[in-house]
């Protein structure tokens, strides 16, 4: 029965956010857009700028385009959690929240539940971006397609659960904008989505090692591996232990014995 | 039966205290109207019962579980209709509650039964495939309650759910809880502050300042603090008291 209780549950969480998802088919475009710009405009005007030299998983000479590829699914992943972040943020201030939180489950497993629905999305808006660059001449092989879907999983978690931590922490929905500027742009330009390593390592050593070890770097390596059907040890290792952190402290964000809710204003004003 | 306990509870914000040795009880087929002004602490009473907040000091109790250590337990038996609405717009109220079904793990077809006897209690069954954001104010509360009883909890706990809506709503869902009350012997704590949405036969307990000033049958009340009507009786306890 208990059992069964969870699984309608988590079920249900992620029916509504895909439900949700499919209503609101301008996030879905948006979220294609940005990733597209990117690939179409920026990486063509790049092209020539940015020599690409031959380093793993490639075992060629390869265009700019097909190097930011896993970056620009990162990207995808990692605008979703935040966005799924700003939801739960939306969802607190305008009462939704409260419902979740007040259902009979423990609170580690609605947020899993909000955490694998928010992924969900975030693979079939990778997927949908995938057959486009596959449209525009940017192919990679057939069976990485399947590879990548355990990268895209993992990832989308860590990504997530860092939307859900900073989540937890935002007590106010203007707040976050400093999100974008604080978070989101240093991962995602101190990192080897649009770059590769050895490049970065030629301007500045301590970028070199913030990117190294930036989770977001991880993530798009594991993806960029897994989509040429290799499994790159290292970022896989990487970006499961940085998913275990943030989900750790999320889970203790929205603890109300501990976290941070509490000490939120307004909503018990009273 | 006692479906909601509460000893000794107390409550700060930071070092501001909202809430002061608060001891409050509900027994099932009773409804307790829960009176006071803004920032009396109602809002933080109803966040500490639902354990979106958390309180060391005192206890609180549904159907005899501890909120704090049997919380799964505790809020299975509660329903809750906060004062902000708190469904999905982009959903249809058939979703809606479809979706609050999942999360207290009732089923599909079960589900669905209940939620047409909910609906159809309500009037509002032939609306149930409409998109939230289509309803009126006073509608969107009617699904709100019909959700709240979906998984036929013990205590309803109602933060000020009539707020903004016409006279004919407000009357409604009076008279649908009230009714709940008296058949269905539910447990109510109505946090408001229209005192002419209480009946004679009510509780009352009038919070201010984060203390209960008054607590017991309406009537009681009125012969203890010699008052004529229950807006004197409010004034009697939160003018010009500290």
């Amino acid at each position: 029965m208990r059992v069964g209780h969870y699984a309608l549950a988590m079920q249900g969480i992620v029916g509504r956010e895909l439900l949700r998802f499919l209503h609101q088919r301008e996030r879905f475009i948006s979220a294609l857009v940005r990733p597209l710009v990117w690939l179409f405009v920026f990486a063509a005007g790049f092209r020539a700028a940015l020599g690409i030299a031959i380093s793993p998983p490639y075992e060629t000479y390869i265009l700019y385009e097909v190097y930011i590829t896993p970056g620009l699914l990162g990207m995808i992943q990692l605008f979703n959690g935040m966005q799924s972040s700003l939801s739960m943020v939306y969802d607190r201030e305008m009462g939704s929240m409260r419902m979740l939180m007040v259902c009979p489950l423990p609170r580690w497993f609605l947020l899993v539940c909000k955490l694998i629905a928010g992924t969900a999305v975030s693979i079939l808006q990778a997927y949908a971006f995938l057959l486009i660059a596959w449209l525009y001449d940017i192919q990679a092989p057939l069976a990485g397609y399947l590879y990548i879907l355990p990268a895209l999983l993992l990832s989308g978690l860590m990504l997530g659960a860092l939307g859900l931590l900073l989540s937890s922490l935002i007590r106010q929905l203007e707040n976050f904008a400093g999100v974008m500027n604080f978070v989101i742009f240093p991962l995602f330009f101190m990192s080897t989505a649009l770059y590769p390593l050895w490049k970065i390592k030629e301007s500045s050593q301590w970028l070199y090692w913030l990117a190294q070890y930036n989770p977001f770097s991880l993530a798009v390596e594991m993806i960029r591996f897994a989509l040429y059907e290799q499994f790159n040890v290292f970022a896989a290792s990487g970006v499961a232990l940085a998913f275990l952190l943030f989900m750790s402290l999320a889970i203790l964000g929205y603890n109300p014995s501990r976290g941070m809710m509490v000490k939120k204003t307004g909503a018990g004003s009273s | 039966m006692k479906a909601l306990n509460i000893d000794n509870l107390s409550f700060a914000y930071g070092n501001q205290l909202a809430l002061d040795q608060i001891s409050l009880d509900v027994r099932s087929g009773e409804c307790c109207m829960l009176l006071g002004p803004n920032g009396a602490g109602k809002s933080t009473l109803f966040a500490l019962i639902t354990r979106l907040y958390d309180s060391h000091k005192g206890r609180i109790e549904l159907c005899g579980f501890d909120v704090r250590q049997q919380s799964r337990q505790a809020l299975a038996y509660l329903g809750v209709v906060f004062q902000q609405t708190t469904l999905d717009p982009d959903l249809s109220v058939m979703q809606n509650l479809r979706y609050h079904a999942a999360l207290h793990g009732i089923g599909r077809r079960e589900a669905d039964k209940r939620i047409q006897e909910e609906l159809e209690r309500l009037r509002m069954f032939e609306r149930s495939h409409e998109k939230v954001r289509q309803l009126n104010g006073g509608h969107k509360r009617r699904v709100e309650i019909a959700r709240a009883l979906l998984h036929k909890p013990r205590l309803l706990l109602l933060d000020e759910p009539t707020v903004g809506l016409d006279m004919p709503s407000r009357e409604a869902i009076v008279q649908h809880v009230h009714d709940l009350v008296e058949v269905q012997q539910l447990a109510v704590l109505w946090a408001t502050h229209l005192i002419d949405e209480i009946a004679e036969e009510d509780s009352v307990v009038i919070l201010h300042r984060g203390r209960i000033r008054a607590q017991g049958g309406l009537q009681n009340l009125l012969s203890e603090s010699q008052t004529e009507n229950i807006e004197q009786l409010f004034k009697h306890h939160t003018v010009g008291v500290a």
